[in-house]
């Protein structure tokens, strides 16, 4: 197999890690320029998780949080799309991993101090793999809006964070996906550090194709991925 | 033509329980990676590599992932694209999240990669990700008693000299396993170099 190195990462399309009205970058972001970093093995290979470390129920959130018998409380959505590279290319067998807050807007984790409902059907942690077409499927509960402490009256938009790794150490992503209409968008300093080019990237697609009748409203979401260089790499 | 690509979000602070589900105590899933990447048939030096994070004000990061990935014992990754198989089906990849220790280090168990190739020292690469940083940060771990083959590496030697010892872990004398400490200093004099690759 060509070994490729990988197209550079999208400067213009991600957020500087400096954006001083999300406070915690001020403390947290590196303050010299990167290193250029030619790349060699350690960068164009990356781990492999088989299909064998996933469960039935890993992408089904409404259903892998059970523990008294019902459902969890909240709207039900299905979010699906596919990975693909730069170019198109859809990048099968990777590895997609989830975690949102419930339908009031609390998280499972011990650190989350915001006094909404924990929902003990639904923890909010999922995962799955990408078909050979570079397709997935989530199942799960719409998170709500959350307070945080950045500003005063600040609340994030409802979103769902995204691990993904591609096919290899250079490919790795982690993000979130908001949904379309959503007026705390704007007023979200975590959302509005992206280039205003790039937003409309982070953003769910309602779609009526994707829902399930009589279940579930779909959503669409797409990711993109750095691709292969055209040049493959010399050794 | 070419997409865009999909911009990175931070991590945030909750992430412990969909990432690393076991070793933070949430057993709801179960960990696809750990902080151990010794499986009992895993062949090398067994060693133990841990740190910090500090960030601008020198406070200790509590909430942060860390990633290490890297080859088994004879220089070869476990990868499609790499030439050979690793020796004992060494995953190469683990993850720590720095919430779990009473201290706030991060700890891996592994064991020392060997050398890929002559221009290339023995190293561990990494990837942090925390709350407050917008796209994940790539930097190197390399061996304080790896000199030789430090002095000759290609990735190493474009880094300005003041700034290389940012990126070499230090052996801890006389402790069992063998422990190395590799502090991550985000800002300030010190600042690790972190790479565009
Ligand atoms: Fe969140």
């Amino acid at each position: 197999m060509l070994k490729s190195q990988f197209t550079a990462r999208d400067w213009g399309s991600n957020p500087k890690y400096l954006s001083p009205s999300y406070k915690s970058t001020i403390l947290r972001s590196p303050t010299k320029p990167l290193i250029p970093l030619k790349q060699t093995l350690s960068e164009i290979t990356g781990p492999v998780f088989g299909h064998h470390s996933i469960k039935p129920l890993d992408n089904d959130l409404t259903q892998n949080g059970i523990t008294d018998g019902r459902e969890p409380l909240g709207e039900r959505i299905i979010v699906s799309g596919k990975v693909i590279d730069e170019k198109g290319r859809p990048q099968r067998s990777t590895l997609i991993e989830i975690w949102q807050c419930n339908s009031a807007g609390r998280y499972i984790h011990s650190n989350d101090q915001h006094n909404a409902p924990l929902d003990p059907n639904f923890f909010g942690g999922g995962r799955c793999m990408t078909d050979e077409n570079g397709y997935y499927k989530f199942y799960t509960i719409k998170p709500a809006a959350y307070p945080w402490g950045n500003h005063p009256n600040a609340w994030r938009p409802a979103h769902i964070h995204f691990s993904l790794f591609g096919p290899a150490y250079a490919t790795r992503l982690i993000t979130q996906s908001y949904f379309p209409g959503d007026p705390l968008l704007e007023l979200d300093p975590i959302f509005m550090a992206t280039p205003k080019s790039s937003r409309n990237l982070l953003i769910k697609q309602f779609s009526i194709g994707a829902s399930e009748e009589g279940f579930a409203l779909g959503y669409n979401f797409d990711f993109i991925l750095r691709g292969p260089n055209a040049t493959p790499m010399e050794n | 033509m070419s997409l865009k690509q999909t911009p990175s979000q931070t991590i945030g602070p909750f992430f412990s329980y969909g990432l690393t589900p076991e070793q933070s105590n949430y057993p709801n899933l179960s960990s696809l990676s750990t902080n151990s990447l010794l499986t009992g048939s895993t062949i090398g030096e067994e060693i133990r590599l841990e740190g910090r994070i500090f960030d601008g004000a020198g406070d200790i990061v509590s909430d942060a992932m860390i990633e290490i990935w890297q080859t088994d014992a004879e220089g070869r990754y476990p990868d499609q694209q790499s030439s050979g198989k690793t020796n004992s089906n060494f995953s190469g990849f683990g993850r720590c999240d720095t919430g779990v220790d009473s201290q706030n280090k991060y700890i891996f168990e592994t064991i020392k990669p060997g050398q890929i190739d002559t221009e290339t020292a023995p190293h561990i690469n990494v990837t942090i990700f925390m709350r407050g940083l917008l796209l994940h940060v790539f930097t190197r771990i390399y061996f304080s008693d790896e000199g030789r083959s430090n002095s000759a590496d290609a990735v190493l030697s474009t880094v300005p000299f003041d700034r290389q010892k940012t990126l070499i872990a230090k052996k801890v004398a006389g402790v069992t396993p063998v422990t190395y400490v590799f502090d991550v200093f985000l800002q300030g004099e010190n600042e690790t170099v972190f790479f565009d690759i």
